[in-house]
């Protein structure tokens, strides 16, 4: 494609002189043209995304009767708090702390074993290391929620089943081959030389490891991080086949749940759904650019 | 551990031969591995190898586990709930594919433009990506309501249809709210793709007379062959795994109308308690994830530029 368009643009000596002027003018053309059908498209499609969002969160601020009264898209005349108030009276505490520890629980090893595992299969060359860095990789293309089954077999002969440990672990297990994948992607950009002068300093690989290694990589190390905690954060299915107790739902499972019990109180079930997201939202206002970042974590380096 | 420590300092002291220090050094590096491994050996391994053996058992998930032969394979290759659980998959799985493709494609462009209200709306198209599948459900389930949702809000009278209640409906409202909630993530993918084109060939192309859809199909289709690749595949193999959205949106009714395999297989486990059946269906979800990621891999040609799932 491109040496089409490289030798037709040869073709035009003429033009080579008043280059400067013309891209600039091709592109603001270029970029008026757009706008019209783009634009359009573009609005179109907000509405559909904001729509939902914003009927859910006018929703949770309404009472029964304004529900069930007004205009679904009016905004409330009596704006409540009440129902979140009845979200949190409902246990919902205990459920963002149970997310809370799951997710770190599940995310800080993954992050921290799969940077080691990255590591050594970036810098060795072992027969061993091919086959562990090939292993993960297949990881990738297994469907892993296709091995609950065993999971939960194993998770009741090791006595942990209907505890958080239990949604930890197998997390774990399944965040490893793209994060491994991911960190090995940015510990290859790190210089060879760096890592030679570590050698000849007489540091050892795993020196080298805590003290070039993580510092270099440690944008990429967020951006798992991140990635990883969304994922176990709104993971659905494993809560709900390892545990059963109230006391451990984790939010997702908990929105479900509540859903089941107040389906006759809409604006309270919606009022759930917008606390669950609220953390998250939080961190999306706050590090946009990096909570952006870690979702396509490097698919899209 | 203490060998990654112990290793390199000696390897540097005796400069023997760099075959030798390779060895040592790798076999140093080889532990730093064993954490990451044991995890996923423990458990991703061992439970994907005890699918395969549970498909050959009878067992209701809380007593004793015996053998059932293959008598799973047969009741399940012969049940027709296999072929619509199936059918249903691949058809979700074709039209998501075709209805989030071209969206986030455009979307990953326009939201690669340099104009400043795109920037702007880019922050609120990405809004669902925060929420999780329950919380997408859930608001599609109220939002739905023929009498207290949209259809009423919009006063579009069309939209007040018993949606989770007739077949072709509810594979349709699944259709398109996942597309809604997966769509965002998509359109990143596709931006960043986008962002990593050239400028100089838009402005070759300028100087060409290439129109916007010429430079589209031209240049932007035809550089993001990678990209469209890695989106595709986590699309396709990521279809097989939609299972909370729907399972909280339609719980795969009515009827069987949205009961894809992962919610198949889900519901013979855990709802009918006949795990070894559903080990059948989860060995057929494997083989299919595996053979879809071989496929679009193979799609993608040697050259691996660009595809960050190498090596499938």
């Amino acid at each position: 494609m491109s040496t089409v368009l490289k030798s037709s643009a040869e073709e035009t000596p003429a033009g080579a002189p008043s280059n400067s002027a013309a891209p600039k003018r091709g592109l603001g053309s270029r970029m008026r043209r757009l706008n019209v059908p783009a634009g359009l498209g573009g609005w179109i499609w907000l509405a559909i995304i904001i729509i939902p969002v914003y009927y859910v969160v006018i929703t949770s601020l309404k009472t029964q009767a304004g529900y069930f009264g007004q205009n679904p898209l009016a905004l409330p005349t009596e704006p409540t708090l009440e129902n979140y108030q009845m979200v949190l009276e409902a246990d919902f505490a205990k459920y963002f702390m149970n997310s809370t520890i799951v997710t770190l629980g599940a995310v800080i090893p993954t992050v921290l074993i799969s940077f080691m595992a990255a590591f050594a299969i970036v810098r060795g060359k072992g027969r061993f290391l091919k086959l562990v860095n090939g292993m993960f990789l297949m990881g990738l293309a297994i469907p892993l929620q296709a091995t609950i089954i065993p999971i939960y077999l194993m998770i009741i002969r090791l006595n942990l089943y209907d505890s958080l440990l239990a949604l930890m672990l197998p997390s774990i297990a399944f965040a490893i081959p793209l994060t491994v994948l991911i960190l090995s992607n940015f510990i290859r950009d790190v210089p060879n030389e760096l890592f030679e002068s570590m050698r000849l300093d007489g540091c050892s690989e795993w020196q080298t490891m805590w003290r070039l290694a993580l510092p270099l990589t440690r944008p990429a190390i967020v951006t798992v991080a991140i990635y990883n905690g969304l994922h176990v954060w709104n993971g659905f299915l494993l809560p709900l086949v390892l545990t059963q107790s109230p006391g451990l739902r984790v939010l997702p499972l908990a929105l479900w749940t509540f859903q089941g019990e107040y389906s006759v109180n809409i604006p309270a079930v919606l009022a759930s759904v917008v606390l669950s997201t609220l953390p998250i939202l939080v961190l999306y206002v706050v590090g946009r650019r990096q909570l952006l970042s870690g979702l396509t974590a490097g698919f899209s380096k | 551990m203490s060998n990654a420590v112990s290793t390199a300092p000696k390897t540097e002291a005796a400069t023997r031969s760099a075959a030798v220090k390779s060895g040592q050094r790798d076999k140093a590096l080889a532990w730093l591995t064993v954490p990451a491994l044991f995890f996923f050996v423990v458990f991703a391994v061992v439970p994907l190898a005890g699918v395969l053996i549970l498909s050959f058992a009878s067992w209701d998930g809380i007593g004793a586990i015996g053998s059932a032969g293959l008598s799973n394979w047969f009741s399940v290759l012969a049940d027709p709930g296999l072929y619509n659980a199936l059918g249903l998959t691949f058809l979700i799985m074709i039209a998501s594919w075709l209805v989030q493709t071209p969206i986030s494609l455009l979307l990953g462009v326009f939201t690669a433009g340099s104009q400043r209200y795109r920037a702007a709306l880019a922050v609120l198209y990405f809004l669902p990506l925060l929420l999780s599948s329950a919380a997408v459900a859930i608001a599609f389930k109220a939002l739905l309501d023929p009498n207290f949702g949209l259809a009423t809000g919009l006063g579009l009278p069309f939209l007040a249809q018993d949606w989770l209640g007739v077949p072709h409906l509810a594979v349709g409202l699944v259709i398109f709210v996942i597309a809604w909630q997966f769509v965002p993530f998509h359109t990143l993918i596709y931006q960043g793709g986008v962002r990593q084109i050239p400028k100089s060939l838009y402005e070759a192309a300028e100087i060409d007379g290439a129109g916007i859809v010429k430079q589209f199909f031209h240049i932007t289709l035809p550089q993001l062959k990678y990209t469209i690749i890695t989106s595709s595949t986590l699309m396709v193999v990521g279809s097989l795994t939609y299972f909370d959205l729907i399972f909280v949106l339609t719980g795969g009714g009515p009827g069987n109308s949205t009961r894809i395999l992962a919610l198949d297989m889900y519901l013979r486990g855990f709802r009918a308690n006949l795990m070894g059946p559903a080990s059948v269906i989860a060995v057929i979800l494997v083989l299919i994830g595996l053979a879809l990621a071989l496929f679009l891999q193979r799609l993608g040609g040697q050259d691996k530029q660009g595809s960050q799932l190498e090596g499938m």
